[in-house]
């Protein structure tokens, strides 16, 4: 970040002073809102009280530790996330951050989080996103993700933990409500990705990342979209017969599961000819849907605990 | 290139500047409001080694 460092020819390759929205943008802003909100979910949905400033700062601290934990992710991948579309624009990439300066925010950002919330709450909670932190940073980004096609889906267990936490800053422990609430975000993240990674043709191809439909084809892929969908809907459904389900989020469950389980035989069905002529509607249809899928069935089990106390909503 | 007083580059670092106080601002003042939280709460006690020198 020194003034010797100005360069006004190439912008691409310029490091210069980052501006404060260069830093907010390491942290990944649009997957920290989804981190935030399932985390929330999981404090508000929990048997317990939290203080409101209590319950405040813990999400802040999750929402931070989850921000680091993509810088240091932004870091690591600055080599190929230069080679990709999607994520040319990144700061270190658009030459606005160096790496350096990415793993000092990353790794600040880590340790302080951490601590926080293991002032704010409970050490169980802090362990929790301690190793949240670790397993996307050094298992997904530094060992699974150029290693084997299956990165995304023992990866994907990083951006479930945020509602256990959340669960764990109330209650200070682990249980069947915050497990199911963690395997529902684990088993929808590959066929949300992998909806993603079809119509996101030659990207990952070009970095070399082994993405299933690089290392096994597309074929391939199709089908572990519905097996893993299949799989998916009687955890989604199951999670409504608990303490945090009822009536409301069985209708809402039957009614997202039914929408994507059509949405993945939609995509077995079809085959690249079909896909290339419609320029992959289905496939981008089933990605968004997967979007609100996961909203869905967060936001009826908020509705659940929110309706509670007025003697509506659990069985 | 000169670097006058209105260049871009001391808008941006003032942007930047402006942004980690507001956030060392908030910190603090949540780090206020979480002890304050804390040491009000009915299950809060001084630590008997503390207690016993007072």
């Amino acid at each position: 970040m020194s003034d010797a460092s100005i360069n006004t020819t190439g912008a691409q390759t310029q490091i210069g002073d980052a501006g404060f929205g260069d830093y907010f943008a390491l942290l990944k802003p649009r997957v920290m809102s989804l981190v935030v909100f399932t985390a929330l979910v999981g404090l508000l949905a929990a048997p317990v009280g939290v203080h409101p400033v209590i319950g405040f700062a813990a999400i802040l601290f999750i929402a931070v530790g989850g921000g680091a934990s993509g810088a240091l992710n932004m870091w690591w991948d600055a080599d190929i996330d230069r080679i990709m579309k999607r994520t040319k624009g990144r700061p270190i990439p658009a030459g606005k951050i160096t790496e350096g300066e990415a793993f000092a925010f990353g790794m600040t950002l880590s340790v302080m989080s951490v601590i926080m919330l293991a002032l704010a709450s409970n050490f169980v909670a802090a362990g929790l996103l301690a190793f949240t932190i670790f397993f996307y940073v050094v298992i997904y980004s530094m060992w699974l993700k150029r290693w084997t096609p299956q990165n995304i889906v023992i990866g994907g267990a990083a951006g479930a933990f945020p509602p256990m936490i959340g669960w764990a800053v109330a209650t200070g422990g682990i249980s069947v409500e915050s497990v199911l609430m963690f395997t529902l975000i684990f088993m929808w993240t590959p066929p949300h990705f992998w909806a993603l990674c079809l119509f996101m043709k030659s990207d990952y191809e070009n970095a070399g990342v082994p993405m299933l439909t690089v290392t096994h084809g597309r074929r391939a892929t199709r089908t572990h979209i519905l097996v893993y969908t299949i799989l998916l809907a009687p955890i989604a459904v199951g999670t409504a017969f608990t303490s945090i389900g009822g009536p409301i989020y069985l209708a809402v469950a039957l009614l997202l599961n039914a929408l994507f389980l059509k949405g993945a035989w939609d995509i077995w069905r079809r085959d690249e000819v079909q896909a290339e002529a419609d320029k992959y509607r289905t496939e981008k249809k089933v990605f968004a849907l997967s979007l609100f899928y996961l909203f869905g069935h967060f936001t009826a089990i908020l509705a659940q605990s929110a309706l509670a106390p007025f003697g509506i909503g659990g069985w | 290139m000169a670097l006058s007083r209105q260049h871009e580059l001391h808008k941006r670092r003032f942007g930047r500047n402006l942004g980690l106080g507001l956030v060392l601002a908030g910190f603090v003042a949540l780090v206020f409001g979480m002890t304050i939280v804390k040491v009000t709460n009915e299950d809060f006690s001084v630590p008997s080694s503390q207690g016993a020198g007072n």
